[in-house]
């Protein structure tokens, strides 16, 4: 069989999970669970360092960017101005390309901006960036930003951080008919079944922070939703049984006595 | 001396110091970071050769742990 893998740009990933690296205990406990995630590629934030604690550990010594891709993004930007600004110094940093666009509209449901997203995705893919762009999960708007030379397509589940799961399957699966380009969910998903909904409607992956890091325990969790990625993607590349409304026996009628 | 503004902060530092030397300074010149001077980013490559001048606004940014 060939070997099921998801292609974002010019990256191959083997892990349909991406993994983000906020709100974890430590940096340790930060590098166990995306170990045991089993993802390739993970997101990480742009932020002052800070200047006056030289020996404060920072995330590089603990997660090598040589060996995971790191996927910048722009968490905290509410308009294209900051996102540009944060993903100019990202590349800057160590030449990466592939980054995450996120621009927030709303400091309560930290819904994306849309209309500044669709305008900051024209101009990064025009200074050769590759984009893969958080987004309601309106088939709209995740056409123009396919239209506009997005990489991916990331719709929300729910709010970031709410837990809530996946809440509207009929718009996710509307985008995923249109699309040619990878849709991964992000944001929203609360645990490891949901997760599972999302791939088994055909995403071709999903991105976990919270549900992971806010876990009782993150290292198990982490593994939980490695599990249910790869079940649910199993699960629809082997195409579900059809619905009936009526009951139909598992055993042969015939030879009943 | 030169008054500047390094990550929000005013500090004092000596005249006509290159970016290279302040972030030797900080012992930052080994690390993943990428460097804002007066809004403008400024490439490795001239770390050396971007004096730095009294009222300079400057940012160093690095990769923190993020969803």
């Amino acid at each position: 069989m060939k070997k099921d893998t998801l292609k974002v740009a010019n990256k191959i990933l083997k892990s349909r999970l991406i993994v983000g690296t906020g709100k974890y205990k430590n940096f340790k406990e930060t590098a166990e669970a995306v170990k045991a995630s089993g993802a390739d590629m993970v997101t990480v934030a742009i932020r002052r360092i800070n200047i006056t604690d030289k020996k404060k550990p920072i995330l590089t010594d603990y997660l090598n960017p040589k060996k995971i891709i790191y996927l910048p993004n722009t968490a905290g930007c509410f308009n294209s101005e900051e996102a540009l600004r944060t993903l100019r110094l990202a590349r800057e940093m160590g030449g990466w390309k592939l980054v995450k666009l996120e621009v927030l509209g709303d400091k309560k449901t930290l819904f994306p901006d849309m209309v500044e997203t669709v305008k900051s995705t024209k101009i990064l893919v025009k200074e050769g960036f590759k984009v893969m762009v958080y987004c309601t999960d309106d088939p709209l708007f995740a056409k123009k930003l396919e239209d506009q030379g997005a990489s991916a397509i990331m719709p929300l589940a729910s709010p970031i951080g709410s837990g809530l799961g996946l809440q509207n399957k009929i718009n996710i699966s509307l985008i995923l008919k249109q699309s040619k380009v990878p849709v991964i969910v992000d944001a929203g998903i609360g645990t490891a079944s949901d997760a599972t909904i999302a791939m088994e409607l055909g995403c071709d992956g999903v991105l976990i922070n919270s549900a992971i890091a806010n876990a009782k325990n993150p290292v198990l969790m982490a593994k939980a939703f490695k599990d249910a990625v790869i079940s649910g993607r199993n699960s629809y590349l082997a195409g579900r049984m059809q619905k009936n409304y009526f009951a139909i026996p598992s055993s042969p009628k015939k030879g009943i006595i | 001396m030169a008054k500047i503004q390094l990550n929000g902060k005013k500090i004092l530092i000596k005249s006509n110091l290159t970016i290279f030397q302040l972030l030797k300074k900080y012992k930052l010149h080994n690390k993943k970071i990428a460097i804002e001077h007066n809004g403008s980013i400024v490439s490795k490559t001239n770390y050396k050769k971007k004096y730095i001048k009294n009222l300079d606004k400057i940012e160093i940014v690095h990769f923190i742990g993020g969803g």
